[in-house]
Order: structure tokens, then sequence, then C-alpha cells
């Protein structure tokens, strides 16, 4: 099915005292069903208010946006959000963190534990059930918060720069380990980031956004097969591309 | 010139650094030719920036001894400069007199004072902005203050701890080039920490690899690679995954 999630000319203003602050300006664009869209900008470009509008979170200032055909007017279920802070529970341990979500939909504590179970397995983390987060690494802490979002499975993943503060190094085994989840759980993921590596490694396709107010600048169609190679020629070329691309578009 | 080549800049010898019970360095043992580009790479937390700390001092090692042309190092008496990752721009001055800033403590007179500073804020292509403050700058502008004020006391040596971990990058290729070109006109002996190793390949003659906690040398590498280098070519991808694979624990 196509045109899963549709946003048709979408702006978002906040009005305060001191004037009319226009964040995101006229955007729009379709994500297929379990399609992995990025979308690439720089920082401080409304990315996140924009992921926000998606989510429910914050109200449509114009414009409208539909995810499988119904209307987003508030958050739901549906839509599940990973952040650049993990946002888990501090006192809850890993198990309690990823069954909240079921359990608070009404699920029997069986159940949703054999869901959690599930997912931290698949984000591999076995053994951890009973950790609390402040015990640990922040690539552990942010595979937890992956496993809640897909507890609740939701039809769509909206990932906030889920991995901007980790290092360089865990960060690619993040990506790693995103892309070998999402392929055993197809879901529709709307990834948002400011590291064009990172965009181009995971991307079905890739969005460009620029400064506020956020407006769609380019497209690219990524095509390259995975699992990509960050040292791979066309993955280097697609680089060079885009990074010009925003360079001058900025 | 030839001779000059050989000379042995930088002598560390069985360095060891404890933190209580943790041992962090473990009997590290290396030399830095004088005017060599040496790169340091290795796992996330393996101590890259203690082991830099050591280096200069600011942090006594444990056991081991460290010489800087055959002396003990002693940041009073040698000619080092040290870059942060983190800004440590001056807030109070403008960008003239933080680039300023070394020369004015090592009391070099006004006159050629100026002229170093008109010369480093010329490559870092800041000679517009001299009157500026910190906080009127951008990030990486902020990041090229530090730089030239390294460079402005023309340093035997320069230790950079991950300078560009924050910057994008467009903006990392454009400074990696303007230190290559400083570093090759003052001759300067330069110890760059990353966790990039695009960048180690980009910029090093040697490529010092570090392993995990508590940290040793798992490999020195001698980049042959011709300068400017392509970080498309092949040759320049093979030694970036062989770096890669070295650090690689995932």
């Amino acid at each position: 099915m196509s045109k899963y999630i549709d946003l048709k000319n979408v702006s978002k203003t906040f009005v305060s005292k001191r004037g009319v602050h226009e964040v995101v300006k006229n955007v729009n664009f379709t994500v297929d069903e379990n399609e992995l869209l990025v979308i690439f900008g720089p920082g401080q470009c409304g990315k996140t208010t924009l992921l926000n509008l998606i989510a429910g979170l914050e109200p449509i200032s114009e414009g409208e946006i539909t995810v499988a055909g119904k209307k987003v007017e508030k958050a739901g279920p549906a839509r599940g959000v990973v952040y650049q802070k993990t946002a888990l529970f501090p006192w809850m341990t890993v198990m309690g963190n990823v069954s909240y979500g079921p359990t608070s939909c009404g699920k029997k504590k069986v159940d949703s534990h054999e869901i959690a179970q599930h997912y931290i397995d698949l984000v591999g983390l076995s053994g951890f059930e009973k950790s609390f987060p402040n015990q640990l690494s922040g690539g552990m802490a942010q595979r937890v918060g992956i496993a809640r979002a897909y507890a609740n499975q939701p039809a769509v993943l909206l990932m906030d720069e889920p991995f901007g503060h980790l290092d360089a190094q865990t960060r690619y085994l993040m990506q790693e380990e995103l892309i070998r989840v999402w392929e055993q759980e197809k879901r529709t993921i709307i990834f948002v980031t400011n590291n064009i590596e990172e965009a181009i490694y995971l991307a079905d396709r890739i969005i460009v956004i620029t400064n506020c107010p956020t407006t769609v600048k380019g497209e690219y169609q990524i095509r390259l097969p995975r699992p990509r190679v960050y040292t791979d020629p066309d993955f280097l070329k697609l680089r060079a591309e885009i990074s010009d691309f925003v360079d001058k578009s900025i | 010139m030839e001779q000059n080549q050989k000379q042995i800049k930088v002598t560390v010898r069985n360095m060891t650094k404890k933190f209580g019970d943790l041992l962090v360095l473990n009997d590290i043992s290396f030399d830095v030719k004088k005017g060599e580009f040496l790169c340091v790479v290795g796992p996330t937390g393996c101590g890259k920036t203690t082991f830099l700390n050591c280096l200069t001092n600011l942090y006594q090692p444990t056991s081991g001894e460290i010489l800087v042309d055959n002396v003990p190092v002693d940041l009073r008496k040698q000619n080092i400069a040290y870059i942060f990752q983190e800004y440590s721009t001056m807030p109070w001055l403008t960008v003239e007199e933080n680039v300023g800033y070394g020369l004015k403590i090592k009391q070099v007179p006004k006159a050629e004072a100026q002229q170093a500073i008109n010369e480093v804020l010329e490559v870092v292509g800041l000679e517009k902005y001299r009157k500026f403050y910190p906080s009127e700058l951008s990030a990486s502008m902020q990041q090229r203050v530090v730089i030239a004020r390294a460079f402005a006391t023309k340093p035997d040596l320069l230790l950079m701890d991950e300078p560009y971990g924050q910057l994008d990058i467009d903006l990392r290729f454009r400074l990696e080039d303007e230190l290559l070109k400083l570093w090759k006109a003052n001759g300067t002996t330069v110890i760059f920490i990353t966790h990039n190793i695009e960048e180690a390949v980009y910029l090093s003659e040697e490529i010092l690899v570090l392993t995990n906690k508590p940290t040793s040398i798992k490999q020195k590498i001698n980049n042959l690679l011709l300068q400017p280098r392509n970080v498309v070519s092949p040759e320049f991808a093979a030694l970036r995954n062989e770096v890669t694979e070295l650090i690689k624990w995932w």
C-alpha cells in the first residue's frame, strides 16, 4: 500500500509574546508502508517539530497529516517514538520499561511480558531483563528504547536522532542493529538525523530539509544493496553528492 | 632536514596510569619523530583522552617516563599547544585577542605578534571576524579560533583531542586540509586523537591503534598513501577498512 503516511501542505507556527515563529512551512511528502524514510537536515531546522506533528504530539497549524487513511489528531499507540535521550523510566527494570506499553494498553501481565521478552531478545539484551537503566551503557539504553517502541507494535516508528549522542563506533553498531531488527520485523520508519553517513546507511529514501522554516529541498532514493558499506565507492559518491547539495541549498 | 626527520620529538616509555584500582593505561611505549603526524585511534572509552592528558602531564602517570626533546615534559618551558574536544575559547576576549593570547603570555613583541595573528587568521578564514566575540560566532568558527590560537604560537608539538568531532562533514574536510597546510608550513609534530577512522587515514603518517581497557598498543601502522589523499580511492578504503577491523569489538 503506497502513501501510508501522507503530509499535505503541513505548516506549524508558534505564537509567543515575541511574535509569530514559523517553524514548518508547507511540507508535503508521503511514506510507503514498511519504508525506511530518513529526514536529513542541519541542526535546528525543525526536524523534531515535524516528527512531533506526525506523532500527534503537537497540533498542526495548517494542512493535514494522514496515517493509513486516518487523520492524525492526537498521539496514539499506532505511532511509537524513540527519542535522542532515551526517556526510559529510571525506576523500572528493562522488562518493566519494555512491557509498559502493552500493559497500559490493557494486556495481561503474562502476555505483555511475553511480548516484551520477544523484543528484548530481538535487540540483543537477553539477560538484562532485571537491570535498571542506570546500569546500562548508552547504546544498551537506546536498545531498550527501540524494544519499548516495538513492543507497542505500532504501525509507524518515529525516531528522532536516536543515536545522536552515542560515540561514532557505538553508532555504527546501532545502525547495523536497527537494520537487522527492521529487516526481521518491518515497520514504517521515519528516522531523523543530521548525520549524512547514517542517513545513507539506513535509508530507502532520504528527504533533505533545510532551515527554519522547515521546507523540503530534495529527495534521494537510495538503491545501494544492504548491508551497506561505508567505504563503498558508490556510498562515498552519494555522500559527496548529498552533502554538496545541502551545502549549496542552505 | 634529513637529519631532522630522524630526530625523536616525543618518547614514551612504559607509561602506566591507574585511577585507584582501575588500570587505564597499561605499559605504553612509543616514539614520535620530529615533524611527524601521528593519529591515535581506539575503541570507545579506551582511554584516549587520558593518554593525551598523561602526555602533557595534566595527569601524572602512575609510572613510566615521557620525554619531549629528551627532557621530561614541562608545559611552561616547552612549546606545546593542546586543542581540546570542547571549544575552549575565552568568551570575554575578541577573536583577535583569543588568537593572540598565547603570544601575549610568551611576551612576543607586539608587532611580531600582530603579524602572526594576521597570518593565522587568514589561514582559518576569520580575518573579517577579528573584532567579534566567541558568542557571536558559530560553533565551527569558534573551533577555528582555537586552532588559530594554537598555531599562532608555532608550537613544536601540537596535541589535538578529537577537535573536529562535532563538525559536519564538509567543514571537517575543510579544516583537515587547513591543518595539513599549517603542519607542512611549520614542520610541527602533531599527535591527533580521533574516533573517526576516515579522518585518521586522511591525515596521518603513522596510526597508533589502541586496545580496549586496560589500554595498550595494538598496532602501529605506517600510512604511505600519497597526499593529497582521495577518500574515494580503493587504497584509501582498504586502509580505512583495515583500521576499522582492528578496533571493532562487535
